[in-house]
Order: structure tokens, then C-alpha cells, then sequence
């Protein structure tokens, strides 16, 4: 069933810069839909178009079946995360998650027990009296949540919320909150311009890039079947391999220094192509054996568990992904791409071919 | 590292010897008889006439007409001071919170309209706003002297300035949660700007306590007197004939000092956070 409907939404700024592009895609109840890209690339506009906090400028936008266009935030029925926390100082963390109770005119003994429900799933039952400049960054983070929580809205909105956290903290919050929406399943939109929560916390993900959807997907799709060069190399760290090459259209594709490699597909449409190899795809040998590359190692990064060659392959930047048992060869090793998941992409448009 | 704190606070001290002596002089010379005075000058020592003089200031009915006493006076100032710090409070919140928190055509025109009235002082508009005060009937009464000074550009641009610091979320929380305008002024806006909201009371209070001018020429009862006007009037009363009553003028003056004083000791560690800290 369809919580959320998009459907050609745009944004366009009274100074007539478009921040959103006619956009439109569903959000099925229930689940986690996460939106990622690059800093201005429209993701927060389309969160706030649907909190309400921003105005359409041009399509429908319903939730739960109705047009909510011109509805106030108010009444749409979700509830927010901000990234600052947004927080009330002034008010204890009590009143900062029964203060949307209050307005709504709710019950006491309603808003005690709601607020004292979301206080013990979050851990949070010590920390009631307190102001939210006596908590911690994470604390405060789960006050932003359970004030979120206690509304039992229809949506969750997240934007960014785990940004100003460490990165352990970081860590362990993201599985808190996949794991309190999961236990809740409310229909969660999560704003990120971190591949790696988007990768580790979605059911589905939105790329944007400069106010256009590049791909809809589930995480593996995403990272094995990247739409673009622009997904290819957002998604993954560190970023898939992208290699010039020329595509002939006779079964092969050249790279520079007279190289050359199977085509991963026929287009029967000669031109300037872009080849993509997942840095742990690539296979490092050592000796030369047939159809291997040459690869000019330039230095090694040691990650403990994995270790990353930089290199360059034909004169053009190459990261190989190996585990730590790798040996670390001198100077020029050869990689043997024949088993790796090589894409295509066209040289102009960045599209896959 | 000893003998830089003694130096130190030699330092101090001499300051705030400098700071109090010409207060402490005015105590003493207010304890002494006029004659005394009118021979001596000021005094350093302790004059044995302190009840006798105070007794007589507050509760002594004076002036022409022989209706207002010290306390009277007092109450006056205190009607003045507070009338001005709320009033002002009240009214700059309000035109600040629409400036910033409202799109209305010509909003920016507004706000420097108000802002631009800080170049023109009340000395400069005191004859036509005494006309608008005549033709209302307001002269002599407490809202004669207090409504024509309320609107303050001081106070809205300060208020401006920090309702623009207040982060964009927190509106956009509120909104979420349900608060509108209303709500959202009286739940968040008011609690957070409780700091703010105490520097500009001190500061307006010291302003309306200490105004001489506007009362001189609003009010011809003598029943409106303010102290600060007092003091004025008891040097006047007595000239030629007599000796003025010095010490009486002394012990208002320092009457006059209190409640500013105190006022600003209760407020100051508001009014300290309120100009450098922010809890947001």
C-alpha cells in the first residue's frame, strides 16, 4: 500500500533557481526510504516539501490517499528529526516530547503515559526532568526522536539527523534507529549525504543529483547496478573505478597505453565509453598471466582488515580492495579482470550501457 | 604571583573607592543640617540628622501646594520605571516578532521607519507630542506620561537581532507540533528571550526613572511629582528667602539611587546572559 505519492513535484525559488526537477516516486507503508546525494542536490527541499515546511511549487503530493498540497504541517500527520535537534531549551525533556500532545489536546494521563512509553524505549526514563543542555549529543538525538515517536505519526521524517554526532556514536544510532522503526513500522523518510547510512539503514534509496532523481533502488541494486557514472562512483567508498576507454563495437573496449578488455555489453554503438570496476571486484596477481593489466601501485592504505592499492592503470587513477593477507607487491602488479563485474557507461552521458 | 595580587587589588580597591566616594559624600552630607552644609560644603562625616532628615523627606508633605511627600514621589518614579521597561518590553516584542517572523509587504520599510525614529529624540518632537497629549485630556495623568515614549526603536532592534539568532528549526519544530503564531510566541519565543527580556528591563527602567524633562512638562499636579523632579523642586521652593534644604535634596538623591540599584542587582545576572550568552 502507498503511504506516500509524488507525483511530478518541483521546487522553483521565487529568485528562479529550481531547486527540485519534477519528481515522482512512491513510498510504500512501512517502509524506510532513505534520499542521498550531494549537498545541494535537493534531497532536504523534497523532505520539507513533504513535512510541509516547504511550498510546492508545482504537482500533487498526497499521503495516506489524500492531497495534502496545502495542508498545514500541523495536520499531515508526521513528525520530524532535525539534524540540529531543534529541541525546546527552555523546556525539560518531558515537555519538549509531550509539547505536540499539548497542542493537539490530548489527555494528561494520554500524553504522561505516551511520554513515559517513548522515554523507556529510548532509555531516556532518567533523563525526563532534565533540560536538553544537560544531555549529550546522542541523548539529545533520542529526545528528538521520542518527541517524533510519541505522536504516532503516519511518517517519520529524518533529515540528516546523525550528523552532528561522532562517528561511533554515529554507528550505534543508526542501528537504534532502524531497529525503533522497524519494532514501530511507521513509514520512515531519511535524508543523508552519507552513503553509508543510506547503504546500511534503507529498505530503498533515492539518488539525487542537482535536483533530478539519477536512480530509485534497493541498496544492492544500487551498488551492483548503478544507473550512471554519478551512482557508480557516489555510492561505495572508496568509489568504483572509472576508466576512458574506446568501445569499437567489435567486442572489445581500449584503453589507453594499448590495452584492451572484453566489452561487458554490445551496443553495436561505437564511441568514448567509461568502464567500471567495484575496487573489490578487481583481482591483483602478482605474475603476469594472460589478458592481465599492468597496474603501477603508488602507495598502500592499511585498514586493518582490508588494505587499499592506489594505483594507476594506463595512466588513470585505480583502487584495488584486497583483504589484509594481500601481499603488498613492488612497484607494477597485474590485475586480472576477467571474473571482476565490469560495466559499461557511455562516455557523454554517463548513462549504462 | 603574590605581590601582583595585592597590587591587584589595590587597584580595585582605588577603583571602587573612586566609584563610591562621591555616593558615600552625598550620604554624609544628607546627614548634616542645611546650615551646616551651606557653611561647610560637603561633608565626609556622620551628621547625626539622618532620621530627622529622612523622616522629613519621605513622609513630610511639600511643595507649593503641600500635597506630595517623599513616598509619594517615590511611588511616582516606580509608576514611571516599571510603566516604561514593561510597556517598552511588550511593545518592541511585538513589533519585532512581526518583523521577523511575518513576510508583510514592506516589511523592511518598517523595521528601518522604526529605526530610523533613534535619530530623533523626544527633545525633538516634545511640543507636538505635548499638543497630541492636551487634545487627548492625558495631562496629568500616569498614561499622558507614559504612553507617548513606549515605542522604543532601541528595544525592537534588539529583540530583532535576537529572535534572528533563534535557529529556524526550532519555528519549524513548533510548526510541526502544532503551535501557531500565537502559541509559538508565548511557549518558545517568550521563555527563550527571558535574558534578553531582563537586560532591556534594567535598562528601560533606569531610562523611565530617570526621565525629567517629559514629567516637567506633562504634569502640573503636584501629585505626579517623580523624585528626580523633587529633588529639583526642593532647591527651587527654598531659594532667595532661605537656605535651601540641602540635606533634604541630598537624601533624595540618594532615595533615587535604590531602587535603580537594586533593580539592577536582582536582574544583573539575567542581564549578563542576556547580552553575552545564549542558551539556544
Amino acid at each position: 500500500m502507498k503511504q506516500v505519492t509524488l507525483s511530478n513535484v518541483s521546487k522553483t525559488y521565487p529568485n528562479g533557481v529550481t531547486a527540485v526537477h519534477p519528481t515522482s516516486f512512491d513510498i510504500e507503508k512501512g517502509e524506510f526510504l532513505v534520499l542521498v546525494g550531494p549537498s545541494g542536490c535537493g534531497k532536504s527541499t523534497i523532505l520539507r516539501m513533504i513535512a510541509g515546511l516547504e511550498s510546492i511549487t508545482e504537482g500533487d503530493l498526497d499521503i495516506a490517499g489524500k492531497r495534502v498540497n496545502d495542508v498545514e504541517p500541523a495536520l499531515r500527520d508526521i513528525a520530524m528529526v532535525f539534524q540540529n535537534y531543534a529541541l525546546y531549551p527552555h523546556m525539560t525533556v518531558f515537555n519538549n516530547m509531550a509539547y505536540g500532545l499539548r497542542n493537539r489536546g490530548t489527555s494528561k494521563a494520554g500524553i504522561d503515559k505516551a511520554v513515559r512509553d517513548a522515554a523507556s524505549m529510548l532509555n531516556l526514563g532518567e533523563f525526563l526532568d532534565r533540560k536538553p543542555s544537560q544531555l549529550s549529543g546522542g541523548q539529545r538525538q533520542r529526545v528528538a526522536m521520542g518527541r517524533a515517536i510519541v505522536r504516532n505519526p503516519a511518517l517519520f521524517l529524518f533529515d540528516e539527523p546523525l550528523s552532528n554526532l561522532d562517528a561511533k556514536l554515529r554507528g550505534q544510532m543508526r542501528i537504534e534507529i532502524r531497529a525503533l522503526q522497524r519494532r514501530l513500522g511507521v513509514t520512515s523518510v531519511y535524508v543523508t549525504h552519507d552513503q553509508v547510512e543510506a547503504m546500511t539503514m534503507a529498505d530503498r534509496i533515492v539518488v539525487l543529483n542537482a535536483g533530478r532523481i539519477e536512480q530509485i533502488g534497493t541498496p544492492s541494486e544500487i551498488y551492483h547496478q548503478p544507473r550512471s557514472t554519478f551512482v557508480a562512483s557516489f555510492m561505495g567508498a572508496p568509489p568504483m573505478n572509472l576508466i576512458d576507454a574506446d568501445y569499437r563495437g567489435n567486442g572489445r573496449v581500449y584503453l589507453a597505453g594499448g590495452m584492451d578488455l572484453p566489452a561487458p555489453v554490445e551496443t553495436g554503438r561505437p564511441g568514448a565509453v567509461k568502464i567500471g570496476v567495484r575496487p573489490e571486484s578487481a583481482r591483483m596477481v602478482e605474475t603476469e598471466t594472460a589478458g592481465a593489466l599492468p597496474f603501477a601501485i603508488d602507495h598502500v592504505e592499511e585498514l586493518g582488515a582490508i588494505r587499499l592499492f592506489h594505483g594507476t592503470l594506463g595512466g588513470q587513477p585505480f583502487t584495488v580492495h584486497t583483504s589484509h593477507e594481500h601481499a603488498v607487491p613492488e612497484g607494477t602488479a597485474w590485475l586480472d579482470l576477467r571474473s571482476s563485474t565490469v560495466l559499461m557507461f557511455d562516455g557523454a552521458t554517463g548513462a549504462r550501457l | 604571583m603574590n605581590k601582583t595580587r595585592i597590587f591587584d587589588h589595590l587597584v580595585l580597591l582605588l577603583g571602587v573607592a573612586f566609584m563610591i566616594g562621591p555616593i558615600a559624600v552625598a550620604f554624609l552630607t544628607s546627614t548634616h543640617d542645611p546650615y551646616e552644609i551651606h557653611m561647610k560644603g560637603l561633608m565626609t562625616s556622620w551628621g547625626g540628622d539622618f532620621v530627622a532628615t529622612y523622616d522629613k523627606v519621605l513622609f513630610e508633605k511639600g511643595g507649593f501646594t503641600g500635597k506630595v511627600t517623599g513616598l509619594a514621589m517615590l511611588k511616582n518614579s516606580f509608576i514611571l520605571g516599571i510603566g516604561f521597561a514593561v510597556g517598552k518590553i511588550v511593545l518592541s516584542m511585538l513589533a519585532a516578532y512581526a518583523i521577523v517572523y511575518f513576510r508583510f509587504k514592506m516589511g523592511v520599510v518598517f523595521f528601518w521607519m522604526i529605526f530610523t525614529t533613534l535619530l530623533l529624540p523626544l527633545e525633538v518632537r516634545i511640543l507636538p507630542s505635548y499638543e497630541v497629549m492636551t487634545k487627548l485630556g492625558l495631562v496629568d495623568t500616569y498614561s499622558g506620561l507614559i504612553v507617548p515614549l513606549l515605542a522604543s526603536a532601541t528595544g525592537t532592534f534588539y529583540f530583532r537581532q535576537f529572535f534572528k539568532s533563534v535557529p529556524e528549526e526550532l519555528l519549524e519544530a513548533a510548526r510541526i507540533d502544532g503551535a501557531g503564531p500565537f502559541k509559538f510566541f508565548v511557549d518558545i519565543l517568550i521563555p527563550l528571550s527571558r535574558n534578553m527580556i531582563a537586560a532591556i528591563f534594567i535598562i528601560m527602567f533606569v531610562y523611565g526613572w530617570n526621565q525629567y524633562l517629559w514629567p516637567m512638562l506633562m504634569t502640573t499636579d503636584e501629585s505626579f511629582f517623580t523624585l528626580v523632579r523633587g529633588i529639583k523642586q526642593i532647591l527651587l521652593v527654598w531659594v532667595g528667602a532661605q537656605i535651601p534644604d540641602y540635606n533634604q535634596a541630598f537624601a533624595l538623591a540618594v532615595l533615587a539611587m535604590i531602587p535603580p540599584i537594586l533593580v539592577v542587582i536582582v536582574f544583573q545576572s539575567w542581564f549578563i546572559k542576556g547580552l553575552t550568552e545564549s542558551d539556544k
